[in-house]
């Protein structure tokens, strides 16, 4: 990545006045986006990309260009920088947008399977940035196995109901009002896994639901497969950091608080205790927060 | 089987005498109610199997399909390993010659449709949670009658490490086979075995190996209880109390296998006497298949505590990796303590809409594809790839050759070990050990401390398994180490002999 970047850095003939835009310079900025577009291809592997990144960071005019094209089909600009690339999202509404019911034929019409693939995609994300810093750290590689993220929720699911358990409440939901059943309830209860015939994944198992938001993701280039240990090893990429840090992260919380869940005592959605009632485990040299 | 006709015997279950005996509805008789109609639920689908074989296409009134379903269930729970559960296709096998005995006259593939329709009965496999639903009915706190759903499941898929689905049985499920396991797992197995013990002793080998079972069920509950605590250390440090709750569990585990390995060493020698002195050969049986059932509960705590024993040292290193870096400048989102676990515990109505958001912000983008009618007729008229066999090609990774960073070299590896090559009924202290070492290489005392002091916990199991003759042991007597360079113990450091004709056969034995 440097290398491209070095040679790049060599004094070419920019203009010291700002030129008028010419059509060249619009196609090179939709080039850029374009580009972006291309979620697996990093600047890295293409001089021109590499080129053209270089160009949105050093020359305004030409980065405004870029943005305004963009924006105009309907997306966000993340970050364009050597790593990432012109690392874009999708607007809402936007044609690039991905909706649940083309992403699962079973998520358009029942609610807990709708429930199960986002929270799917929020738990790979957890697993990936366990800790408020590895999210915020720049040089941070996330890594996830498929089955670890099924048990990672699991765990928090069977928490939750020891918890319930303890207190004395009866978690079990009323027949007539199945939407108020907790959420764990549901993970909980589905089968991780199950035989099939064709010795696939069960489709409708935890972990099935988890191996499609991963292989969702590694399409997204958020993800790179590592190894097939654990139902399937992947580290995360610059993009996936980004795109759950400035995007993805804030929406789910904004949807948070609209139901009021989340305590914000400053108004920001910044960094919080779990929970004030926690228990920090007492002397254990430990920023952690038992659940 | 027998174990499982016993009625559930489980305090917990019943209310108390009095409250059952007035007819007030107080919440607590009420929960008490509910608690049956659970323990109830959960052996609806054993009924059910019998009313149910009805519709299946064949004559299979001959079958009785509760008592197969009971024996599957045993036949998992017995299966289970620590680290996976078992495998359905040695569950089946095993499962044949039960069917195969209540009709014996019908044909071999028909038994096996029955083993299977039993079994996938038992996971559900038609309905999507794979599990069962009981709907009971309780009064809520101001009075109004409520009914609500009971979810459970008796056999549960589980992913095994080699990414085949193995089986394990739930705590329902082992609760409608044994009974009686929701109570403290430790006094329960203690009073098991004494019981195996007198009734060996009396000869009544046929109770002996109720006992024997249901202490092996009690120790696969136990080995389950710790998996779960394991595995959630090794998932997320944060999420599990180190400071009390762990080493509690893991230093009562320990103090646990301690017990029971010395117990049922005793016993095993006690069952071996009975089998090989029996004359009755029923007596002869059930002799050598309790042997059996004993040696199965060593091998079980030979596996809970070579996990125990990883279990600090999986700690520290998670605890070095996540609490010792550096901190970044910023801060982000902390995603599970501010999203996911605030999202569980949400009604699932609600719960939605924030992973709804996620997904739609998160799961990135896709470029629309529009087909231009030229392209169109080329894909329709390309043959559909074929599905490689071999997979996806697999990414070369990028190798760095580390560093040679190793302290001492081979050559003083070499003379360390030959000074501590000691005669086996010639131990030496670290003292004189060190002095020797000094007057060859200033460096070479490092290595021979190190080496005492891995020895003062001697890799006994690996000696074991690998057949060793000589094992390098030291020893505390408490003497103070007078050295400039090192301060501790003065150990005592000697050579033990090891067993290894008399280790192999033991081996042999228990494999």
């Amino acid at each position: 990545m440097t290398t491209h970047h070095d040679t790049a850095w060599a004094p070419e003939t920019e203009p010291a006045a700002p030129a008028p835009i010419t059509p060249a310079d619009v196609a090179d900025a939709a080039r850029l986006v374009s580009f972006g577009l291309q979620a697996k291809l990093l600047p890295a592997r293409d001089a021109e990309y590499a080129e053209l990144v270089r160009r949105h960071r050093e020359d305004p005019p030409f980065a405004r260009l870029a943005d305004a094209i963009a924006t105009g089909m309907g997306l966000v600009v993340l970050e364009v920088s050597p790593r990432a690339g012109m690392a874009v999202a999708a607007a809402e509404d936007s044609v690039f947008a991905v909706r649940m019911g083309d992403y699962s034929r079973r998520a358009a019409s029942e609610s807990t399977d709708r429930f199960l693939h986002g929270l799917a995609h929020l738990a790979v994300a957890a697993m990936a940035f366990p800790r408020p810093e590895d999210l915020a750290d720049d040089g941070y590689l996330g890594r996830i196995t498929v089955n670890g993220v099924d048990f990672f929720v699991r765990q928090a699911c069977r928490r939750l109901e020891e918890q319930a358990d303890a207190e004395g409440a009866n978690t079990d939901p009323q027949s007539d009002a199945p939407g108020l059943e907790a959420a764990w309830r549901v993970w909980a209860r589905r089968t991780a896994t199950g035989a099939t015939k064709d010795a696939r994944r069960l489709s409708g198992s935890t972990i099935g639901i988890v191996a499609k938001a991963v292989m969702f993701l590694v399409d997204s280039g958020f993800l790179q497969k590592v190894s097939d240990d654990a139902g399937g090893t992947y580290r995360t990429t610059a993009r996936y950091q980004l795109q759950v840090r400035d995007l993805a992260g804030s929406a789910a919380m904004a949807e948070l608080l609209d139901l009021g869940v989340v305590p914000v005592s400053d108004g920001t959605a910044s960094l919080l205790p779990p929970d004030t009632s926690d228990e920090l485990v007492a002397d254990a040299g430990l920023p952690f927060h038992s659940l | 089987m027998t174990a499982i006709a016993d009625p559930p015997t489980e305090p917990g279950l019943r209310p108390p005498a009095g409250a059952a005996a007035r007819p007030a509805p107080g919440p607590a008789a009420d929960e008490g109610l509910a608690r049956r109609l659970k323990a109830l639920a959960c052996t609806a689908p054993l009924h059910d199997l019998d009313s149910r074989k009805v519709n299946l296409a064949g004559e299979y009134g001959g079958y009785a399909m509760a008592e197969v379903g009971l024996a599957a269930i045993d036949l998992v729970t017995l299966h289970m390993d620590f680290d996976t559960g078992a495998d359905r296709d040695i569950v089946l096998a095993r499962l044949l010659p039960r069917v195969a005995a209540q009709a014996a006259g019908r044909p071999g593939a028909e038994h096996e449709r029955v083993a299977r329709w039993v079994l996938e009965s038992l996971i559900n496999v038609g309905s999507v949670d794979r599990g069962f639903r009981a709907v009971y009915g309780t009064f809520a706190a101001d009075g109004e009658y409520v009914r609500r759903d009971y979810d459970f499941k008796l056999i549960e898929e589980v992913p095994g490490p080699d990414g085949g689905v193995y089986l394990r049985t739930t705590d329902e499920a082992v609760n409608v086979l044994v009974g009686a396991l929701d109570t403290d797992v430790t006094s329960a197995q203690i009073a098991a075995e004494v019981k195996l013990e007198v009734l060996i002793r009396r000869g009544r080998l046929a109770d002996a190996q109720l006992a024997a079972e249901q202490a092996r069920y009690r120790t696969v509950q136990y080995a389950e209880t710790l998996r779960r605590a394991l595995d959630a250390t090794r998932r997320n440090v944060r999420a599990v109390d180190w400071m009390r709750a762990i080493p509690d569990l893991i230093d009562e585990a320990l103090d646990h296998i301690a017990d029971r390995y010395r117990h049922e060493n005793a016993i095993l020698t006690n069952i071996r006497k009975a089998r090989d002195e029996a004359e009755d050969p029923e007596h002869k049986r059930r002799a050598a298949e309790l042997v059996d059932i004993v040696k199965d509960c060593i091998r079980r705590h030979t596996q809970l505590q070579t996990r125990l024993l990883e279990a600090g040292p999986l700690f520290r290193a998670e605890q070095d990796r996540q609490a010792f870096a550096t901190p970044g400048a910023r801060s982000g989102i902390d995603l599970y303590g501010q999203l996911l676990a605030p999202v569980l515990r949400l009604p699932i109505e609600q719960a939605v809409r924030p992973t709804g958001a996620f997904f739609a912000r998160g799961a990135g983008l896709r470029t629309p594809s529009s087909v231009r009618v030229a392209d169109l007729v080329e894909l329709l008229l390309t043959p559909p790839v074929e599905r490689e066999h071999l997979g996806a090609e697999l990414p070369d990774p990028d190798l760095v050759a580390t560093p040679d960073d190793s302290r001492f070299s081979e050559a003083q590896l070499e003379s360390a070990l030959e000074l501590l090559d000691l005669p086996a009924d010639a131990p030496r202290r670290l003292s004189g050990l060190l002095a020797d070492a000094r007057k060859q290489d200033p460096e070479l005392p490092y290595l021979v401390a190190l080496l005492a002091v891995h020895a003062a916990s001697p890799p006994v199991g690996t000696a074991y398994r690998q057949g060793e003759e000589r094992l390098l042991f030291a020893v505390d007597d408490g003497t103070p180490l007078g050295d400039p360079e090192f301060g501790g113990a003065d150990l005592i450091v000697g050579s033990a002999l090891l067993d290894a004709v008399g280790m192999a056969a033991d081996r042999k034995d228990a494999g």
